[in-house]
């Protein structure tokens, strides 16, 4: 429905207002703890069953992703009506009902090129937090040089074999469903990938979870040993993978930047100038004592604020038809610098408090720093690294040619 | 706060670049400075006056709507991308921003129209050491009859070498250093007992050390309450630092944008040497720097406009970011320009050059981080 003035989109309002009023569950507009973050699927776990409730309404309205088309599940509404939509949620402090590759990755993807009966057949699961998805881009061999990928698929008549093994698979032990890239044609590189869809639980799909240097992760090494894959759950064209690989790509990297590895610092999380006056201390002009880490915080912190007023003017620049074009990379790459400064700020001003791994002795906040001080090292590596997006940049921004 | 400029604000955007861009070229700063005329400039004055951008934040008639800050930053950036000498920032942003917050009615009926008009020009008289410190004045100001005597120098004033009219900051009561005591006053440079000293700056703009001896004004010369200057003083210093940020992004634009060219053009090893990664990397940082900056700017002439409570954290965070890129993006373009770069015939130097006095005027980087940190509580 289009709304061409005002009054009618106030009257939108109103009726969402009331709708929210009388089905966001009271917990659901209260913060939200870590563990009780929805990511849906089959075997989804609600620890606060107001939770499932709430997700089976939006889910129900198709409002958890408001502008996606009504045919597929998704709320139908205009960006207006969206904006409307969001302006109430905040409102009225809602959480977001549903974390899911599926809503910010592979959804966007599928919409833009799958088929009518793929969209009709995965889309509402996605909309509903039923089907929990996950992504199988990179390889042992095939990390930066994501077109080096050598996961072999081929062609059996009725049905396509998959042979190889992905790594870096975001809960792939708990993903029902993969959107995975894998090789069709040997004799080239970029020409010879297609985008392809199964279920984990097909035989011969294993995932095993990866250690990192900060502990436990939702990485995993996923293995394939002849999968048999339906041949309509081939997205596109055979051998035309990379392009929806590479616009995918882009809705991931804008997914990563908009929230800035939460490395703005949201309310009642402490920056590195709060551990600092508690472990350092201040002056009587109340300056932190030590002036070169004051000025080093600064920096960053300053450098904080410019991102997220960047973030806001390419958000209105790209609603006024104004965009830059490959915003995401710009921001992916400043993301994650601003998340590692600030990380090691924050690590630097706990001093030995922030050295503690597990058990007693240490502040159970501090531990959580030390173990993030560490897992944001993989900021400038996930999603494309640093060095590949000032490559973007350089490229298709700045311009600049190609060595010879 | 809005991103977005207004059409009317667009239009002096489009007019502003395409007027520096064709009568006010580097190469004409250099002429200027060829001629020894440390940027004093009368013609230029003229065309900027029958543009109207002398009154872009002055209202035709009270309550009137004006392009605001936001579009006289549009001119001030496109004057930087030429480095061009006017005196727009002292004139139509300083004086007529510290005329509207603390002028009496007579001072504003007075002045603001011979602004709008470029009839007369300013320069604020402020700083009296080689560093940004402005609750340091130790000028006096003695109240003398029905008025007062100033006496003092005053280091480095942008403009003082032609202006009309001096806003010399001077103390009332208490001593150098105290935020309460310090009054302003609309002196002329031609008064008795001001005395001039001209300086060939390493920018070409020019400025002078500006000596008051014995200078008598009537009380009529009062600028704002006496002892309170500093409360006009603050919002105004904001205003420049902003304006002065927003010359910086553009300066810092136009340097990247030659280093740019420069990339796609020359070859070494029989490559453009822009293919080279290192120097990609370099360039592609550069424009992620300027697209924050180019933000932080947009929101502090944003919230100056509509008077903000952020307009002080967003004023140090706009002149530090810009100070920062600034030098970044000048030293860049004179090294990857190569030896090209450090020749005078090329224009490299000349924002390198400009780039260290946008940098102290009106508080330095570390200036405004120091204040920034303050304004967060640390």
């Amino acid at each position: 429905m289009a709304y061409d003035n005002a009054e009618q989109l106030e009257e939108f309002r109103l009726e969402t207002r009331k709708w929210l009023e009388e089905n966001c569950p009271p917990s659901m507009r209260t913060p939200m703890p870590d563990d009780e973050l929805v990511w849906g699927g089959r075997s989804a776990v609600f620890k606060n069953a107001e939770s499932k409730v709430w997700l089976d309404r939006m889910g129900e309205k198709g409002w958890t992703s408001p502008e996606w088309p009504k045919e597929y599940g998704g709320g139908g509404l205009s960006r207006a009506e969206a904006r409307v939509l969001e302006q109430e949620l905040r409102r009225i402090k809602a959480r977001p009902p549903l974390f899911s590759f599926g809503l910010w990755m592979f959804g966007p993807a599928l919409l833009e090129f799958g088929n009518h009966e793929q969209k009709l057949r995965f889309i509402p699961d996605i909309l509903k937090g039923k089907t929990r998805w996950c992504q199988g881009y990179s390889e042992p061999g095939a990390g930066s040089d994501l077109a080096g990928l050598q996961t072999r698929c081929e062609d059996k008549g009725d049905h396509y074999l998959i042979n190889g093994q992905k790594v870096w698979t975001s809960y792939a032990d708990k993903a029902d469903w993969i959107f995975c890239l894998v090789r069709t044609d040997t004799s080239t590189k970029h020409e010879g990938i297609s985008f392809i869809l199964f279920d984990m639980k097909s035989p011969g799909v294993e995932a095993r979870p990866i250690q990192l240097i900060s502990g436990e992760s939702p990485f995993c090494e996923t293995f394939f040993t002849d999968v048999k894959v339906p041949k309509d759950q081939l997205v596109g064209k055979v051998n035309g993978g990379w392009e929806i690989a590479k616009r995918l790509l882009q809705f991931e990297r804008s997914s990563i930047s908009a929230g800035g590895f939460g490395g703005t610092g949201g309310s009642g999380i402490l920056g590195p100038e709060d551990y600092a006056k508690q472990h350092i201390g201040t002056d009587e002009s109340g300056r932190l004592t030590d002036g070169d880490l004051r000025g080093r915080i600064t920096d960053h912190k300053m450098y904080a604020k410019a991102f997220s007023l960047t973030v806001q003017r390419q958000t209105e620049q790209a609603k006024a038809g104004q965009a830059v074009g490959h915003t995401a990379s710009i921001l992916k790459y400043a993301a994650a610098k601003m998340n590692q400064d600030r990380h090691e700020l924050l690590i630097e001003a706990l001093g030995t408090e922030g050295l503690g791994w597990e058990g007693e002795g240490f502040d159970k906040g501090a531990k959580k720093v030390t173990r993030q001080w560490l897992r944001s090292k993989g900021n400038s590596i996930e999603g494309g690294t640093s060095e590949i997006n000032l490559n973007v940049i350089a490229k298709r921004v700045l311009g600049l040619k190609e060595h010879q | 706060m809005s991103f977005i400029l207004t059409e009317d604000q667009d239009m002096l955007r489009e007019t502003a670049l395409s007027f520096v861009a064709g009568e006010l070229p580097v190469s004409h700063l250099r002429a200027l400075r060829d001629k020894g005329a440390n940027g004093n400039d009368a013609a230029t004055r003229k065309k900027l006056a029958e543009l109207g951008f002398f009154g872009v934040i002055i209202p035709d008639e009270p309550g009137a709507d004006t392009f605001g800050l936001v579009g006289l930053g549009q001119i001030l950036e496109a004057q930087g991308r030429t480095l061009a000498a006017t005196p727009l920032l002292q004139t139509a942003l300083i004086a007529a921003s510290a005329l509207q917050l603390g002028g009496t009615p007579a001072q504003k009926a007075e002045w603001l129209p011979k602004i709008a008009a470029g009839e007369a020009t300013f320069a604020l008289a402020l700083d009296e050491s080689a560093h940004f410190s402005p609750y340091s004045v130790a000028t006096e100001a003695e109240r003398n009859g029905q008025g007062f005597t100033l006496n003092g120098l005053k280091k480095y004033v942008p403009d003082a070498h032609y202006a009309d009219m001096l806003v010399v900051a001077a103390r009332t009561f208490g001593e150098a250093g105290d935020r309460h005591g310090i009054s302003l006053f609309l002196v002329p440079r031609g008064a008795k007992g001001v005395g001039i000293q001209t300086l060939n700056t390493v920018d070409s703009h020019g400025a002078a050390h500006v000596s008051l001896d014995d200078v008598h004004v009537p009380a009529s010369a009062l600028l704002g309450p006496a002892d309170e200057g500093a409360d006009i003083l603050d919002p105004v210093l904001d205003r420049a630092a902003i304006g002065l940020a927003a010359e910086m992004l553009g300066s810092a634009q136009a340097a990247f944008d030659m280093t740019l060219e420069y990339l796609n053009n020359r070859k070494q090893f029989g490559q453009l040497i822009g293919s080279f990664q290192s120097l990609q990397h370099r360039a592609a940082k550069m424009f992620v720097e300027l697209e924050m900056i180019r933000s932080c700017v947009a929101a502090a002439l944003s919230a100056a406009d509509a008077g903000k409570s952020d307009v002080a954290e967003l004023a140090s965070l706009a002149k530090a970011k810009a100070g920062e890129l600034a030098h970044l993006v000048s030293n860049e373009c004179v090294q990857m320009h190569g030896g090209i770069g450090m020749t005078d015939a090329a224009e490299p130097g000349f924002f390198m050059k400009r780039a260290r006095v946008q940098e102290a005027l009106y508080g330095s980087a570390s200036w405004h981080r120091d204040r920034y940190a303050k304004l967060n509580g640390y």
